[in-house]
């Protein structure tokens, strides 16, 4: 007899990081709130796999995702655009230099639809920064995409001992059934 | 009565003027296997002119995070001791990570911070600690225990402590010093630097006090 198997609802974006991440033995997992990435942030906060710190700032949690990883433990940082903004210095003086491979998801904010002129202007600061330091960086639209980009982009950090910043682009935040966020 | 409280009442201003080289000596010399963070300036070329060892990452950017660094080290691995050293000018860029530390309250961190009130590496121009910010006022409204540096032989009784308890902590202690110059300066090879500090990491901690 086989048993009747019932269609389960197809995955959130959420949900496949989670799976990422533990797939990928990211226990440590470091943060500074940002409403898209909520629902990923309650998620994290309710397993135990993780351990899960949100710091004052977000160069504060570049430091111990880095200290982390040199005493063997794998970590990454959730922020918002804004958030990424404050970290070109410990990015080019710490993680560049230091090789060490520093997982960044950015909420990208300031863009399709946002309100606030400080975002969209912070947001344009994003990518020349990612580019004029040579980090690796790739924004997910799809939820069909978002196993691919963050299981190849989490295991090419650690193999390349490289930084990688994986965007999450309201094309995938705000159209998948969420509401665009204030 | 401990080390840590022996001087509870001690202010900035009746802690012993010490030296950074001289303190930093006396830490390392009694160091097995535990883990150093130096942050940049002089507190690094301190810690470099102590005598070079694998467990000692120095920074040779990213000012201030001397200490977060430090707790990612503790939270990976919480058998090993772990000290932070940095400058006054550092602490005062990311205070907000004394809250942090005494959230996460790993017992096997200690932040040391050398205040001689100034920003001796770029010409001595005063830190916010010259105009009376007490620091280790501020670490203890973090929530963090802390304590001012009472002389040399305080700050070994402070160490050994810290050394031979593995419950209590984190904790925070403050040594005011004098305007000496550093004992050395750092050798600026990053790459070297995180292999080498990664690979003493990676073996297993032998000292158990």
């Amino acid at each position: 007899m086989t048993e009747q198997r019932p269609i389960s609802p197809p995955e959130t974006w959420d949900e496949t990081i989670v799976r990422v991440l533990k797939a990928n033995e990211v226990r440590l997992v470091t943060y500074v709130p940002d409403k898209v990435l909520a629902p990923l942030i309650k998620r994290l906060h309710a397993d135990d796999y993780f351990t899960v710190i949100c710091p004052a700032r977000e160069e504060e949690a570049v430091g111990i995702v880095s200290g982390a990883y040199m005493a063997g433990l794998r970590g990454i940082l959730l922020m918002q655009t804004s958030g990424f903004a404050t970290l070109p210095n410990v990015l080019a003086s710490l993680t560049v230099p230091c090789q060490i491979p520093m997982l960044m998801i950015v909420s990208e904010r300031g863009t399709l639809g946002d309100f606030q002129l400080g975002q969209v202007i912070v947001c344009s600061t994003m990518r020349p920064i990612l580019r004029s330091l040579n980090i690796e960086h790739y924004a997910i639209e799809r939820q069909d995409d978002v196993e691919f980009i963050t299981d190849r982009m989490i295991k090419q950090a650690f193999a390349t001992q490289a930084a990688a910043t994986m965007i999450l682009s309201p094309l995938l935040t705000a159209r998948a059934g969420r509401q665009a966020q204030p | 009565m401990n080390a840590l409280e022996q001087h509870a009442a001690l202010t900035r201003a009746d802690a012993k003027l010490l030296n950074r080289s001289d303190l930093t000596r006396r830490l390392v010399a009694r160091l097995n296997d535990e883990a150093v963070i130096g942050g940049i300036g002089h507190t690094n070329f301190d810690l470099w002119a102590a005598g070079q060892r694998p467990q000692n990452f120095y920074m040779l950017g990213s000012m201030g995070l001397a200490a977060p660094i430090a707790l990612g080290v503790a939270l990976a691995q919480p058998q090993r001791k772990v000290f932070a050293l940095e400058g006054d000018g550092s602490i005062l860029m990311q205070l907000g990570c004394l809250g942090t530390i005494a959230a996460v309250r790993p017992s096997n961190l200690t932040v040391i911070v050398w205040d001689n009130a100034a920003y001796q590496i770029t010409g001595s121009q005063p830190t916010l600690t010259a105009a009376g910010m007490d620091l280790v006022a501020i670490a203890r409204g973090a929530g963090l225990p802390a304590t001012w540096v009472a002389d040399e032989n305080h700050f070994e009784a402070l160490i050994d402590e810290r050394l031979a308890d593995s419950t209590s902590g984190p904790v925070f202690l403050c040594a005011r010093t004098d305007s000496q110059p550093p004992a050395g300066v750092t050798d600026r090879d990053p790459t070297k630097i995180r292999r080498q500090f990664m690979d003493a990491m990676a073996l297993a901690v032998k000292s158990s006090a």
